[in-house]
Protein backbone atom coordinates (compact mmCIF):
# COMPACT_ATOMS: atom_id res chain seq x y z
CA UNK A 1 0.00 0.00 0.00
CA UNK A 2 1.26 3.48 -0.88
CA UNK A 3 1.04 6.78 0.92
CA UNK A 4 -2.05 7.93 2.80
CA UNK A 5 -5.03 9.02 0.76
CA UNK A 6 -5.95 12.69 0.97
CA UNK A 7 -9.50 13.15 2.22
CA UNK A 8 -10.43 15.48 -0.61
CA UNK A 9 -9.71 12.75 -3.15
CA UNK A 10 -12.46 10.55 -1.71
CA UNK A 11 -14.98 13.36 -2.13
CA UNK A 12 -13.60 14.48 -5.44
CA UNK A 13 -13.65 11.12 -7.23
CA UNK A 14 -17.44 10.81 -7.75
CA UNK A 15 -17.60 14.48 -8.74
CA UNK A 16 -14.77 14.12 -11.24
CA UNK A 17 -16.31 10.98 -12.67
CA UNK A 18 -19.72 12.67 -12.98
CA UNK A 19 -18.04 15.64 -14.66
CA UNK A 20 -16.28 13.37 -17.12
CA UNK A 21 -19.54 11.56 -17.92
CA UNK A 22 -21.45 14.81 -18.49
CA UNK A 23 -18.76 16.36 -20.63
CA UNK A 24 -18.37 13.17 -22.66
CA UNK A 25 -22.12 13.10 -23.27
CA UNK A 26 -22.12 16.78 -24.22
CA UNK A 27 -19.17 16.25 -26.57
CA UNK A 28 -20.90 13.29 -28.17
CA UNK A 29 -23.97 15.45 -28.77
CA UNK A 30 -21.83 18.20 -30.31
CA UNK A 31 -20.09 15.75 -32.65
CA UNK A 32 -23.51 14.58 -33.81
CA UNK A 33 -24.86 16.46 -36.78
CA UNK A 34 -27.22 19.14 -35.47
CA UNK A 35 -26.71 18.24 -31.81
CA UNK A 36 -26.43 20.75 -28.98
CA UNK A 37 -24.37 20.24 -25.81
CA UNK A 38 -27.42 20.46 -23.55
CA UNK A 39 -29.25 17.64 -25.32
CA UNK A 40 -27.95 14.79 -23.14
CA UNK A 41 -28.88 16.70 -19.99
CA UNK A 42 -32.42 17.16 -21.22
CA UNK A 43 -32.56 13.50 -22.20
CA UNK A 44 -31.29 12.51 -18.76
CA UNK A 45 -34.00 14.50 -16.98
CA UNK A 46 -36.59 13.01 -19.30
CA UNK A 47 -35.41 9.49 -18.49
CA UNK A 48 -35.47 10.24 -14.76
CA UNK A 49 -39.15 11.12 -14.98
CA UNK A 50 -40.09 8.41 -17.47
CA UNK A 51 -42.03 5.43 -16.23
CA UNK A 52 -40.26 2.08 -16.11
CA UNK A 53 -41.32 -0.46 -18.67
CA UNK A 54 -41.60 -4.14 -17.90
CA UNK A 55 -41.55 -7.14 -20.14
CA UNK A 56 -43.45 -10.31 -19.33
CA UNK A 57 -41.31 -12.95 -17.70
CA UNK A 58 -38.44 -10.57 -17.09
CA UNK A 59 -35.92 -11.62 -14.45
CA UNK A 60 -35.93 -8.28 -12.68
CA UNK A 61 -33.34 -9.27 -10.09
CA UNK A 62 -30.74 -10.16 -12.70
CA UNK A 63 -31.60 -7.21 -14.92
CA UNK A 64 -31.26 -4.70 -12.09
CA UNK A 65 -28.00 -6.34 -11.01
CA UNK A 66 -26.72 -5.96 -14.56
CA UNK A 67 -27.72 -2.31 -14.91
CA UNK A 68 -26.44 -1.24 -11.50
CA UNK A 69 -23.15 -3.13 -11.71
CA UNK A 70 -22.12 -1.16 -14.81
CA UNK A 71 -21.58 2.27 -13.16
CA UNK A 72 -20.51 0.63 -9.90
CA UNK A 73 -17.75 -1.30 -11.67
CA UNK A 74 -16.59 1.88 -13.42
CA UNK A 75 -16.44 3.66 -10.08
CA UNK A 76 -14.53 0.82 -8.40
CA UNK A 77 -12.08 0.77 -11.29
CA UNK A 78 -11.60 4.52 -10.94
CA UNK A 79 -10.64 4.13 -7.28
CA UNK A 80 -7.16 2.80 -8.08
CA UNK A 81 -6.38 5.39 -10.76
CA UNK A 82 -4.19 8.15 -9.35
CA UNK A 83 -5.76 11.55 -9.82
CA UNK A 84 -2.59 13.52 -9.54
CA UNK A 85 -0.35 12.12 -6.82
CA UNK A 86 -2.33 9.35 -5.12
CA UNK A 87 -5.39 7.26 -5.93
CA UNK A 88 -8.33 6.95 -3.55
CA UNK A 89 -7.43 3.33 -2.90
CA UNK A 90 -3.68 2.80 -3.27
CA UNK A 91 -3.20 -0.79 -4.31
CA UNK A 92 -0.10 -2.79 -5.10
CA UNK A 93 -2.09 -4.64 -7.77
CA UNK A 94 -3.93 -1.66 -9.26
CA UNK A 95 -3.51 -2.83 -12.85
CA UNK A 96 -5.14 -6.20 -12.13
CA UNK A 97 -7.89 -4.55 -10.11
CA UNK A 98 -8.67 -2.17 -12.97
CA UNK A 99 -8.76 -5.14 -15.34
CA UNK A 100 -11.06 -7.14 -13.05
CA UNK A 101 -13.50 -4.28 -12.64
CA UNK A 102 -13.67 -3.61 -16.34
CA UNK A 103 -14.47 -7.28 -16.97
CA UNK A 104 -17.57 -6.78 -14.82
CA UNK A 105 -19.04 -5.12 -17.91
CA UNK A 106 -19.29 -8.61 -19.45
CA UNK A 107 -21.57 -9.67 -16.64
CA UNK A 108 -23.49 -6.39 -16.74
CA UNK A 109 -24.31 -6.62 -20.41
CA UNK A 110 -25.15 -10.28 -20.41
CA UNK A 111 -27.35 -9.94 -17.31
CA UNK A 112 -29.16 -6.93 -18.74
CA UNK A 113 -29.69 -8.75 -22.02
CA UNK A 114 -30.83 -11.96 -20.34
CA UNK A 115 -32.99 -10.37 -17.67
CA UNK A 116 -35.23 -8.52 -20.12
CA UNK A 117 -36.59 -11.81 -21.53
CA UNK A 118 -36.54 -10.33 -25.00
CA UNK A 119 -34.76 -11.58 -28.10
CA UNK A 120 -32.75 -8.57 -29.26
CA UNK A 121 -31.23 -7.68 -25.88
CA UNK A 122 -30.19 -11.31 -25.47
CA UNK A 123 -28.50 -11.29 -28.87
CA UNK A 124 -26.71 -8.11 -27.83
CA UNK A 125 -25.57 -9.74 -24.61
CA UNK A 126 -24.12 -12.71 -26.45
CA UNK A 127 -22.45 -10.41 -28.93
CA UNK A 128 -20.70 -8.63 -26.13
CA UNK A 129 -19.41 -11.89 -24.70
CA UNK A 130 -17.90 -12.75 -28.08
CA UNK A 131 -16.46 -9.26 -28.37
CA UNK A 132 -15.12 -9.58 -24.83
CA UNK A 133 -13.30 -12.80 -25.66
CA UNK A 134 -11.83 -11.01 -28.67
CA UNK A 135 -10.63 -7.83 -27.03
CA UNK A 136 -9.69 -9.11 -23.60
CA UNK A 137 -6.48 -10.99 -24.43
CA UNK A 138 -4.79 -8.23 -26.45
CA UNK A 139 -6.00 -5.79 -23.79
CA UNK A 140 -4.43 -7.83 -21.00
CA UNK A 141 -1.19 -8.14 -22.92
CA UNK A 142 -1.12 -4.36 -23.41
CA UNK A 143 -1.65 -3.82 -19.67
CA UNK A 144 1.01 -6.38 -18.79
CA UNK A 145 3.46 -4.74 -21.19
CA UNK A 146 3.16 -1.42 -19.35
CA UNK A 147 3.44 -3.19 -15.98
CA UNK A 148 6.45 -5.14 -17.23
CA UNK A 149 8.30 -2.01 -18.26
CA UNK A 150 7.61 -0.42 -14.87
CA UNK A 151 8.29 -3.60 -12.91
CA UNK A 152 5.16 -3.04 -10.85
CA UNK A 153 1.40 -3.64 -10.93
CA UNK A 154 0.82 -0.42 -8.99
CA UNK A 155 -0.59 2.26 -11.30
CA UNK A 156 1.24 4.96 -9.36
CA UNK A 157 4.55 3.14 -9.82
CA UNK A 158 3.79 2.62 -13.52
CA UNK A 159 3.27 6.37 -13.89
CA UNK A 160 6.42 7.11 -11.92
CA UNK A 161 8.45 4.82 -14.17
CA UNK A 162 7.80 7.13 -17.13
CA UNK A 163 9.94 10.02 -15.89
CA UNK A 164 12.14 10.01 -18.96
CA UNK A 165 9.95 8.76 -21.76
CA UNK A 166 6.24 8.07 -21.98
CA UNK A 167 5.31 4.45 -22.56
CA UNK A 168 3.01 5.59 -25.36
CA UNK A 169 6.10 6.69 -27.28
CA UNK A 170 8.21 3.58 -27.06
CA UNK A 171 5.44 0.97 -26.97
CA UNK A 172 3.03 2.35 -29.57
CA UNK A 173 1.48 -1.05 -30.38
CA UNK A 174 0.43 -1.60 -26.78
CA UNK A 175 -0.97 1.93 -26.58
CA UNK A 176 -2.94 1.54 -29.82
CA UNK A 177 -4.33 -1.82 -28.68
CA UNK A 178 -5.25 -0.28 -25.35
CA UNK A 179 -7.20 2.52 -27.05
CA UNK A 180 -9.01 -0.02 -29.23
CA UNK A 181 -9.92 -2.13 -26.24
CA UNK A 182 -11.06 0.98 -24.39
CA UNK A 183 -13.63 1.40 -27.15
CA UNK A 184 -14.48 -2.30 -26.96
CA UNK A 185 -14.94 -2.45 -23.19
CA UNK A 186 -17.29 0.54 -23.30
CA UNK A 187 -18.99 -0.94 -26.42
CA UNK A 188 -18.58 2.47 -27.97
CA UNK A 189 -18.56 3.57 -31.61
CA UNK A 190 -17.00 0.99 -33.94
CA UNK A 191 -17.15 -1.57 -31.13
CA UNK A 192 -20.82 -0.90 -30.46
CA UNK A 193 -22.05 -4.08 -32.11
CA UNK A 194 -23.91 -5.29 -28.98
CA UNK A 195 -26.00 -2.11 -29.22
CA UNK A 196 -26.13 -1.96 -33.00
CA UNK A 197 -29.07 -0.84 -35.08
CA UNK A 198 -29.59 -4.24 -36.69
CA UNK A 199 -30.86 -5.56 -33.36
CA UNK A 200 -32.89 -2.39 -32.67
CA UNK A 201 -30.47 -1.06 -30.07
CA UNK A 202 -29.51 -4.43 -28.58
CA UNK A 203 -28.88 -4.82 -24.88
CA UNK A 204 -30.70 -1.77 -23.47
CA UNK A 205 -33.68 -2.17 -25.81
CA UNK A 206 -36.19 -2.93 -23.06
CA UNK A 207 -34.75 -0.53 -20.51
CA UNK A 208 -36.71 2.61 -19.80
CA UNK A 209 -36.62 5.44 -17.30
CA UNK A 210 -33.93 5.52 -14.60
CA UNK A 211 -32.65 2.06 -15.62
CA UNK A 212 -31.83 3.33 -19.07
CA UNK A 213 -30.20 6.46 -17.70
CA UNK A 214 -28.04 4.38 -15.35
CA UNK A 215 -27.03 2.03 -18.15
CA UNK A 216 -25.86 4.77 -20.49
CA UNK A 217 -24.22 6.73 -17.69
CA UNK A 218 -22.39 3.54 -16.77
CA UNK A 219 -21.22 3.09 -20.34
CA UNK A 220 -19.82 6.63 -20.49
CA UNK A 221 -18.27 6.11 -17.06
CA UNK A 222 -16.47 3.03 -18.38
CA UNK A 223 -15.22 4.99 -21.37
CA UNK A 224 -14.06 7.84 -19.14
CA UNK A 225 -12.34 5.48 -16.70
CA UNK A 226 -10.60 3.68 -19.55
CA UNK A 227 -9.36 7.06 -20.81
CA UNK A 228 -8.28 8.04 -17.30
CA UNK A 229 -6.38 4.78 -16.82
CA UNK A 230 -4.46 5.39 -20.05
CA UNK A 231 -2.86 8.41 -18.38
CA UNK A 232 -0.85 6.56 -15.69
CA UNK A 233 -0.39 3.53 -17.94
CA UNK A 234 0.99 5.18 -21.07
CA UNK A 235 1.06 8.97 -20.77
CA UNK A 236 3.29 9.60 -17.77
CA UNK A 237 0.57 10.15 -15.16
CA UNK A 238 0.37 13.61 -13.62
CA UNK A 239 3.86 14.64 -14.63
CA UNK A 240 4.16 17.89 -16.56
CA UNK A 241 5.47 21.44 -16.31
CA UNK A 242 3.76 24.40 -14.56
CA UNK A 243 0.42 22.82 -13.72
CA UNK A 244 -0.18 20.66 -10.60
CA UNK A 245 -0.36 16.88 -11.02
CA UNK A 246 -4.16 16.60 -10.82
CA UNK A 247 -4.57 19.22 -13.53
CA UNK A 248 -2.20 17.39 -15.85
CA UNK A 249 -4.06 14.15 -15.15
CA UNK A 250 -7.31 15.79 -16.18
CA UNK A 251 -5.82 17.43 -19.27
CA UNK A 252 -4.35 14.14 -20.44
CA UNK A 253 -7.57 12.27 -19.66
CA UNK A 254 -9.46 14.65 -21.91
CA UNK A 255 -6.78 14.34 -24.56
CA UNK A 256 -7.61 10.62 -24.70
CA UNK A 257 -11.34 10.89 -24.07
CA UNK A 258 -12.16 13.45 -26.75
CA UNK A 259 -10.83 11.36 -29.69
CA UNK A 260 -12.55 8.28 -28.27
CA UNK A 261 -15.86 10.13 -28.18
CA UNK A 262 -15.25 11.69 -31.59
CA UNK A 263 -14.62 8.34 -33.26
CA UNK A 264 -18.19 7.23 -32.64
CA UNK A 265 -19.76 9.34 -35.37
CA UNK A 266 -16.91 8.81 -37.83
CA UNK A 267 -16.31 5.05 -37.99
CA UNK A 268 -18.89 2.38 -38.84
CA UNK A 269 -19.68 -0.45 -36.45
CA UNK A 270 -17.45 -3.52 -36.77
CA UNK A 271 -19.11 -6.92 -36.64
CA UNK A 272 -17.79 -8.74 -33.60
CA UNK A 273 -16.91 -11.95 -35.45
CA UNK A 274 -14.72 -9.99 -37.85
CA UNK A 275 -13.15 -8.18 -34.95
CA UNK A 276 -12.59 -11.56 -33.29
CA UNK A 277 -10.66 -12.78 -36.32
CA UNK A 278 -8.48 -9.67 -36.42
CA UNK A 279 -7.97 -9.74 -32.67
CA UNK A 280 -6.74 -13.32 -32.58
CA UNK A 281 -4.69 -13.36 -35.74
CA UNK A 282 -3.22 -9.84 -35.73
CA UNK A 283 -3.59 -8.12 -32.36
CA UNK A 284 -2.48 -10.95 -30.10
CA UNK A 285 0.73 -11.68 -32.03
CA UNK A 286 1.40 -7.93 -32.32
CA UNK A 287 1.02 -7.37 -28.57
CA UNK A 288 3.13 -10.45 -27.82
CA UNK A 289 5.89 -9.08 -30.06
CA UNK A 290 5.57 -5.72 -28.35
CA UNK A 291 5.92 -7.45 -24.99
CA UNK A 292 8.99 -9.30 -26.22
CA UNK A 293 10.62 -6.04 -27.32
CA UNK A 294 9.80 -4.35 -24.03
CA UNK A 295 11.04 -7.38 -22.12
CA UNK A 296 14.37 -7.26 -23.95
CA UNK A 297 14.71 -3.53 -23.25
CA UNK A 298 13.91 -4.07 -19.56
CA UNK A 299 16.41 -6.91 -19.29
CA UNK A 300 19.19 -4.77 -20.71
CA UNK B 1 -13.96 -4.89 11.43
CA UNK B 2 -11.97 -7.63 9.74
CA UNK B 3 -13.74 -10.29 11.77
CA UNK B 4 -17.13 -8.93 10.74
CA UNK B 5 -16.03 -8.85 7.12
CA UNK B 6 -14.76 -12.41 7.39
CA UNK B 7 -17.99 -13.82 8.77
CA UNK B 8 -20.18 -11.81 6.41
CA UNK B 9 -18.19 -13.00 3.41
CA UNK B 10 -18.06 -16.57 4.74
CA UNK B 11 -21.82 -16.80 5.24
CA UNK B 12 -22.42 -15.19 1.87
CA UNK B 13 -19.96 -17.54 0.13
CA UNK B 14 -21.59 -20.67 1.52
CA UNK B 15 -25.10 -19.26 1.08
CA UNK B 16 -24.55 -18.42 -2.57
CA UNK B 17 -22.87 -21.79 -3.02
CA UNK B 18 -25.94 -23.56 -1.69
CA UNK B 19 -28.17 -21.32 -3.79
CA UNK B 20 -26.49 -22.67 -6.93
CA UNK B 21 -28.26 -25.99 -6.42
CA UNK B 22 -31.48 -24.51 -5.07
CA UNK B 23 -32.59 -21.98 -7.70
CA UNK B 24 -34.47 -22.97 -10.81
CA UNK B 25 -33.05 -20.61 -13.36
CA UNK B 26 -29.69 -21.54 -14.85
CA UNK B 27 -28.74 -17.89 -15.19
CA UNK B 28 -29.35 -17.37 -11.50
CA UNK B 29 -27.43 -20.52 -10.62
CA UNK B 30 -24.41 -19.36 -12.62
CA UNK B 31 -24.41 -15.96 -11.03
CA UNK B 32 -24.95 -17.39 -7.56
CA UNK B 33 -21.77 -19.39 -8.16
CA UNK B 34 -20.04 -16.22 -9.36
CA UNK B 35 -21.13 -14.41 -6.19
CA UNK B 36 -19.73 -17.28 -4.12
CA UNK B 37 -16.40 -16.94 -5.94
CA UNK B 38 -16.35 -13.19 -5.43
CA UNK B 39 -16.85 -13.73 -1.69
CA UNK B 40 -13.99 -16.25 -1.67
CA UNK B 41 -11.85 -13.69 -3.52
CA UNK B 42 -12.76 -11.19 -0.81
CA UNK B 43 -11.60 -13.67 1.84
CA UNK B 44 -8.25 -13.95 0.05
CA UNK B 45 -7.98 -10.14 0.09
CA UNK B 46 -8.63 -10.26 3.85
CA UNK B 47 -5.72 -12.66 4.18
CA UNK B 48 -3.42 -10.07 2.63
CA UNK B 49 -3.24 -11.90 -0.68
CA UNK B 50 -3.99 -8.95 -2.94
CA UNK B 51 -2.83 -10.49 -6.20
CA UNK B 52 -4.43 -13.95 -5.92
CA UNK B 53 -7.61 -12.37 -4.56
CA UNK B 54 -8.03 -9.93 -7.42
CA UNK B 55 -6.96 -12.61 -9.89
CA UNK B 56 -9.71 -14.89 -8.56
CA UNK B 57 -12.26 -12.12 -9.04
CA UNK B 58 -11.03 -11.39 -12.57
CA UNK B 59 -10.83 -15.00 -13.70
CA UNK B 60 -14.09 -16.10 -12.16
CA UNK B 61 -16.10 -13.30 -13.77
CA UNK B 62 -14.81 -14.30 -17.19
CA UNK B 63 -15.16 -18.01 -16.49
CA UNK B 64 -18.72 -17.79 -15.21
CA UNK B 65 -19.79 -15.71 -18.21
CA UNK B 66 -18.41 -18.38 -20.52
CA UNK B 67 -20.13 -20.96 -18.32
CA UNK B 68 -23.43 -19.09 -18.66
CA UNK B 69 -23.26 -19.57 -22.42
CA UNK B 70 -22.86 -23.33 -22.04
CA UNK B 71 -25.47 -23.56 -19.32
CA UNK B 72 -28.06 -21.95 -21.52
CA UNK B 73 -26.95 -24.03 -24.48
CA UNK B 74 -27.22 -27.44 -22.86
CA UNK B 75 -29.85 -27.22 -20.15
CA UNK B 76 -33.34 -28.29 -21.08
CA UNK B 77 -34.95 -25.50 -19.13
CA UNK B 78 -32.44 -22.69 -18.72
CA UNK B 79 -34.96 -20.07 -17.65
CA UNK B 80 -36.55 -22.23 -14.96
CA UNK B 81 -39.97 -21.72 -16.53
CA UNK B 82 -41.07 -25.31 -15.99
CA UNK B 83 -39.61 -26.36 -12.66
CA UNK B 84 -38.44 -29.94 -12.79
CA UNK B 85 -36.09 -32.07 -10.80
CA UNK B 86 -32.67 -32.62 -12.28
CA UNK B 87 -31.11 -34.48 -9.39
CA UNK B 88 -30.41 -38.10 -8.62
CA UNK B 89 -29.47 -39.78 -5.37
CA UNK B 90 -30.31 -36.65 -3.42
CA UNK B 91 -30.42 -38.28 0.01
CA UNK B 92 -27.20 -40.18 -0.47
CA UNK B 93 -25.44 -37.10 -1.78
CA UNK B 94 -26.66 -35.05 1.17
CA UNK B 95 -25.51 -37.70 3.61
CA UNK B 96 -22.10 -38.03 2.00
CA UNK B 97 -21.62 -34.26 1.86
CA UNK B 98 -22.67 -33.86 5.49
CA UNK B 99 -20.40 -36.74 6.52
CA UNK B 100 -17.45 -35.25 4.67
CA UNK B 101 -18.06 -31.87 6.26
CA UNK B 102 -18.31 -33.41 9.72
CA UNK B 103 -15.09 -35.35 9.21
CA UNK B 104 -13.26 -32.31 7.88
CA UNK B 105 -14.58 -30.11 10.67
CA UNK B 106 -13.53 -32.62 13.30
CA UNK B 107 -10.10 -32.80 11.76
CA UNK B 108 -9.86 -29.02 11.61
CA UNK B 109 -10.85 -28.53 15.23
CA UNK B 110 -8.84 -31.42 16.68
CA UNK B 111 -5.59 -31.11 14.74
CA UNK B 112 -2.88 -29.20 16.59
CA UNK B 113 -1.96 -26.78 13.83
CA UNK B 114 1.66 -25.62 13.71
CA UNK B 115 2.47 -22.12 14.80
CA UNK B 116 3.13 -19.41 12.32
CA UNK B 117 6.61 -19.42 10.89
CA UNK B 118 8.07 -16.35 9.31
CA UNK B 119 6.33 -13.14 8.35
CA UNK B 120 4.55 -12.21 5.13
CA UNK B 121 6.88 -10.53 2.64
CA UNK B 122 6.34 -6.85 1.95
CA UNK B 123 4.92 -7.61 -1.48
CA UNK B 124 3.44 -11.14 -1.62
CA UNK B 125 2.79 -10.84 -5.35
CA UNK B 126 6.48 -10.19 -5.95
CA UNK B 127 7.40 -13.19 -3.77
CA UNK B 128 5.00 -15.34 -5.78
CA UNK B 129 6.54 -14.19 -9.03
CA UNK B 130 10.04 -14.93 -7.79
CA UNK B 131 8.93 -18.36 -6.59
CA UNK B 132 7.34 -19.47 -9.86
CA UNK B 133 10.21 -18.07 -11.89
CA UNK B 134 12.82 -19.54 -9.52
CA UNK B 135 12.60 -22.58 -7.24
CA UNK B 136 8.99 -23.37 -8.25
CA UNK B 137 9.68 -23.17 -11.96
CA UNK B 138 8.58 -26.79 -12.67
CA UNK B 139 5.09 -25.96 -11.38
CA UNK B 140 4.82 -23.14 -13.88
CA UNK B 141 6.15 -25.26 -16.70
CA UNK B 142 3.75 -28.11 -15.97
CA UNK B 143 0.88 -25.63 -15.79
CA UNK B 144 1.92 -24.16 -19.13
CA UNK B 145 2.07 -27.53 -20.84
CA UNK B 146 -1.23 -28.56 -19.25
CA UNK B 147 -2.89 -25.39 -20.52
CA UNK B 148 -1.57 -25.94 -24.03
CA UNK B 149 -2.66 -29.59 -24.00
CA UNK B 150 -6.12 -28.64 -22.77
CA UNK B 151 -6.48 -25.96 -25.43
CA UNK B 152 -5.66 -28.38 -28.19
CA UNK B 153 -7.67 -31.26 -26.75
CA UNK B 154 -10.77 -29.17 -26.10
CA UNK B 155 -10.71 -27.61 -29.56
CA UNK B 156 -10.34 -31.04 -31.15
CA UNK B 157 -13.17 -32.42 -29.02
CA UNK B 158 -15.53 -29.52 -29.49
CA UNK B 159 -15.16 -28.79 -33.16
CA UNK B 160 -17.75 -30.37 -35.38
CA UNK B 161 -15.41 -30.70 -38.30
CA UNK B 162 -13.15 -33.20 -36.68
CA UNK B 163 -9.40 -32.96 -36.57
CA UNK B 164 -8.81 -31.88 -40.13
CA UNK B 165 -10.80 -28.69 -40.18
CA UNK B 166 -12.76 -27.41 -43.12
CA UNK B 167 -13.03 -24.57 -45.54
CA UNK B 168 -14.03 -21.24 -44.03
CA UNK C 1 -10.39 -14.79 12.48
CA UNK C 2 -8.21 -17.83 12.83
CA UNK C 3 -6.90 -20.70 10.76
CA UNK C 4 -9.71 -22.90 12.03
CA UNK C 5 -12.40 -20.43 10.95
CA UNK C 6 -10.97 -20.19 7.44
CA UNK C 7 -10.61 -23.95 7.17
CA UNK C 8 -14.20 -24.45 8.35
CA UNK C 9 -15.34 -22.10 5.60
CA UNK C 10 -13.26 -24.06 3.11
CA UNK C 11 -14.75 -27.34 4.34
CA UNK C 12 -18.27 -25.95 4.08
CA UNK C 13 -17.67 -24.81 0.49
CA UNK C 14 -16.13 -28.16 -0.32
CA UNK C 15 -19.08 -30.07 1.16
CA UNK C 16 -21.67 -27.97 -0.66
CA UNK C 17 -19.78 -28.51 -3.89
CA UNK C 18 -19.55 -32.22 -3.21
CA UNK C 19 -23.29 -32.41 -2.70
CA UNK C 20 -23.83 -30.68 -6.03
CA UNK C 21 -21.32 -32.82 -7.88
CA UNK C 22 -22.93 -36.01 -6.54
CA UNK C 23 -26.57 -35.10 -6.90
CA UNK C 24 -26.84 -33.15 -10.15
CA UNK C 25 -27.79 -34.97 -13.31
CA UNK C 26 -26.73 -32.34 -15.77
CA UNK C 27 -23.04 -32.39 -16.56
CA UNK C 28 -22.93 -28.60 -16.49
CA UNK C 29 -24.38 -28.45 -12.98
CA UNK C 30 -22.00 -31.20 -11.93
CA UNK C 31 -19.11 -29.04 -13.06
CA UNK C 32 -20.42 -26.15 -11.02
CA UNK C 33 -20.22 -28.46 -8.02
CA UNK C 34 -16.61 -29.29 -8.88
CA UNK C 35 -15.79 -25.59 -9.22
CA UNK C 36 -17.28 -24.95 -5.81
CA UNK C 37 -15.09 -27.69 -4.33
CA UNK C 38 -11.99 -26.09 -5.84
CA UNK C 39 -13.23 -22.79 -4.45
CA UNK C 40 -12.92 -24.32 -1.00
CA UNK C 41 -9.37 -25.40 -1.81
CA UNK C 42 -8.56 -21.80 -2.80
CA UNK C 43 -9.67 -20.50 0.58
CA UNK C 44 -7.81 -23.26 2.41
CA UNK C 45 -4.59 -22.61 0.49
CA UNK C 46 -4.80 -18.90 1.22
CA UNK C 47 -5.44 -19.56 4.90
CA UNK C 48 -2.50 -21.98 5.16
CA UNK C 49 -0.24 -19.42 3.53
CA UNK C 50 -1.30 -16.70 5.93
CA UNK C 51 -1.44 -18.64 9.18
CA UNK C 52 1.20 -21.31 8.81
CA UNK C 53 4.03 -20.27 6.54
CA UNK C 54 3.69 -16.74 5.15
CA UNK C 55 7.43 -16.57 4.64
CA UNK C 56 7.40 -19.24 1.95
CA UNK C 57 5.51 -18.83 -1.31
CA UNK C 58 4.19 -22.42 -1.40
CA UNK C 59 0.65 -21.49 -0.38
CA UNK C 60 0.45 -18.90 -3.12
CA UNK C 61 1.79 -21.32 -5.69
CA UNK C 62 -0.89 -23.80 -4.64
CA UNK C 63 -3.48 -21.05 -5.15
CA UNK C 64 -2.15 -20.44 -8.64
CA UNK C 65 -2.31 -24.15 -9.43
CA UNK C 66 -5.88 -24.39 -8.12
CA UNK C 67 -6.94 -21.45 -10.28
CA UNK C 68 -5.33 -23.07 -13.31
CA UNK C 69 -7.02 -26.38 -12.56
CA UNK C 70 -10.37 -24.60 -12.37
CA UNK C 71 -9.97 -23.05 -15.79
CA UNK C 72 -8.70 -26.28 -17.33
CA UNK C 73 -11.45 -28.35 -15.75
CA UNK C 74 -14.05 -26.06 -17.24
CA UNK C 75 -12.52 -25.97 -20.69
CA UNK C 76 -12.06 -29.74 -20.86
CA UNK C 77 -15.48 -30.39 -19.32
CA UNK C 78 -17.33 -28.23 -21.79
CA UNK C 79 -15.40 -29.72 -24.69
CA UNK C 80 -16.48 -33.20 -23.56
CA UNK C 81 -20.09 -32.09 -23.14
CA UNK C 82 -20.03 -30.53 -26.58
CA UNK C 83 -18.60 -33.69 -28.13
CA UNK C 84 -21.13 -35.81 -26.24
CA UNK C 85 -23.98 -33.60 -27.31
CA UNK C 86 -22.90 -33.60 -30.94
CA UNK C 87 -22.64 -37.38 -30.93
CA UNK C 88 -25.95 -38.22 -29.26
CA UNK C 89 -27.79 -35.13 -27.98
CA UNK C 90 -27.19 -36.05 -24.37
CA UNK C 91 -26.23 -33.79 -21.50
CA UNK C 92 -26.85 -35.80 -18.35
CA UNK C 93 -24.50 -38.14 -16.56
CA UNK C 94 -27.09 -40.93 -16.39
CA UNK C 95 -27.14 -41.18 -20.19
CA UNK C 96 -23.38 -41.40 -20.47
CA UNK C 97 -22.67 -44.50 -18.47
CA UNK C 98 -20.97 -46.57 -21.16
CA UNK C 99 -17.98 -47.30 -18.98
CA UNK C 100 -20.08 -48.55 -16.10
CA UNK C 101 -18.56 -51.83 -14.96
Amino acid sequence: MGEATPVWAVVALPLVLAGLICSAAALDAVFCAGGRPADPLREGVRLLLQQRRRTRGADLLLMRAGVISLPVAAFLAAMVIPLGAAPVLPSSVGVVWFNAMEVVAWASLWLTGWGADSAFPLIGGYRFLAQGLAYELPHMFALITAALAAGSLDLGAVAAAQEGLWFAVWMPVAFAVYLLSALAMAFWGPMGHPLAGDVAGGVPLELAGPDRLLFFAGRLALLAVAAAAAVPLFLGGGAGPWLPAWAWSLVKTYAVLVPLVWVRQRVPVVRMDRFMQVAWTVLIPATLLQMLVVGLVVLD
Amino acid sequence: MQVVAFWALAVAAVGFGAAVFAVNSMARATFALLASFLCAGGELLLLGLAYPGVLTILMMIMEMLVMAVFMIMYMMDPGGLMPMSMVHGRRGALAIAAGVFAALAAGIVLTPWPHRQGAPPRDPAFALGEAVMGPKMPVMMVAGVAILATMIASVVLATGRGRYGGAE
Amino acid sequence: MSLQAFLLLAAALFAVGLYGALSQQSVVMLMMGLELMINGILVAAGAFWHYVAPGAADGQVLLLVALTVMALEMAAGFAVVTALYRAREVDTTDDAGDLKG
